[in-house]
């Protein structure tokens, strides 16, 4: 007791990060749509021609199945784009769900290197998997914004 | 009294449930859908194979060849066991297989090939330049390539396309999906009329 008392401050942040770390494990995550959308815009082929390079999509894309689990990509471009096998036309949406998690390489059009990758996480399940996941993302967003 | 009042309201319940979950695709979708490029190609069956021919059926359109040993048998085996699945709504979906080989895929060997996994499986084959000219419409990657035997190959796209009775390319089909999934698909497609298809595009 005399020990807490003391070293209050100490205590309280560790209590602080305890109820963090529980939060974190217990809150369900919440999202309007099970939708990721990544919309090509338009004049991404032509500015691509005229030689400048944009980068439109992330290089890798995070999905968790139960939560986001559908790819959505729009291609607002006046051109066909190439997504995986397919050709998504202008103006058109194709819309993948998946129910495996793993990581997916896609041939992408939109990419400056021709590749896309989607990592698809198992479902942030109540407890343990939920806080991986955000410890996770949160990981994902610190190197993405030291990357920048 | 409550009890009988609560029936209605269950039945909506239950019947609003089940429409909304039978209308979610397992595979790929488009939005909205474009006509499926056509194509006039060598059947299987010895006779010119037109694509619109199959215009009010179901059509699960794939690419490959008969020499394939890994992702081909798959996906023709789970395409026969979706159709074992549909009853007799199988008889309103076609399996139309596109070879990438047509220099060892002749209309004959694609027919004994196919037989194997369902009879009414249909083939087609055409010169280099045909072939490429559908695989470009369709996006369609297909490459020459040697197996870690040596064995001479095709890379090629492992997708399959679920076409509607109006002709609209609908829906993407990845590898791997489960019989279960795409019969699930089809149904989806199945229960679409002409008119209907073509006011949803």
């Amino acid at each position: 007791m005399l020990l807490i008392r003391r070293h209050w401050p100490l205590f309280l942040a560790l209590s602080l990060v305890f109820d963090v770390v529980i939060l974190a494990a217990l809150i369900p995550p919440q999202f309007d749509t099970h939708d990721e959308l990544f919309e090509i815009p338009a004049g991404t082929w032509a500015r691509r021609m005229a030689g400048e390079k944009i980068e439109i999509l992330p290089s890798t894309i995070y999905l968790a199945l139960g939560v986001r689990e559908v790819l959505m990509l729009r291609n607002l471009d006046t051109v066909p784009q190439m997504f995986g096998p397919t050709l998504i036309m202008p103006n058109q949406s194709f819309k993948l769900p998946f129910d495996l998690a793993s990581d997916y390489q896609f041939a992408c059009t939109a990419h400056i290197n021709g590749q896309m990758t989607v990592v698809v996480d198992p479902e942030p399940t109540l407890g343990w998997p939920r806080l991986q996941w955000r410890a996770k993302n949160l990981a994902r967003l610190l190197t993405a914004k030291l990357q920048q | 009294m409550k009890r009988i009042l609560l029936i209605p309201l269950l039945l909506i319940l239950v019947t609003g449930v089940s429409a909304t979950e039978t209308e979610v695709f397992k595979s790929g979708v488009f939005d909205p859908p474009r006509l499926a490029p056509d194509f006039t190609l060598q059947g299987s069956n010895n006779h010119e194979f037109k694509l619109t021919q199959a215009r009010g059926k179901i059509v699960a359109l794939g690419f490959g060849f008969t020499h394939c040993t890994n992702v081909c048998p798959v996906t023709l085996a789970k395409l026969a066991q979706a159709r074992k699945k549909l009853g007799a709504l199988a008889n309103d979906v076609q399996v139309i297989y596109v070879t990438v080989d047509p220099a060892k895929d002749t209309p004959q060997r694609l027919r004994e090939y196919l037989a194997v996994f369902d009879p009414t499986f249909i083939g087609v084959t055409g010169t280099d330049s045909q072939l490429a000219a559908v695989q470009k419409e369709y996006g369609i990657t297909a490459a020459k390539a040697l197996s870690k035997t040596g064995q001479p190959e095709v890379h090629h796209s492992s997708y399959i396309y679920l076409i509607d009775r109006a002709g609209l390319l609908r829906a993407l089909v990845p590898f791997g999906k489960s019989p279960d999934d795409i019969a699930h698909d089809m149904k989806i497609l199945l229960q679409k009329n002409i008119a209907t298809s073509q006011a949803e595009s």
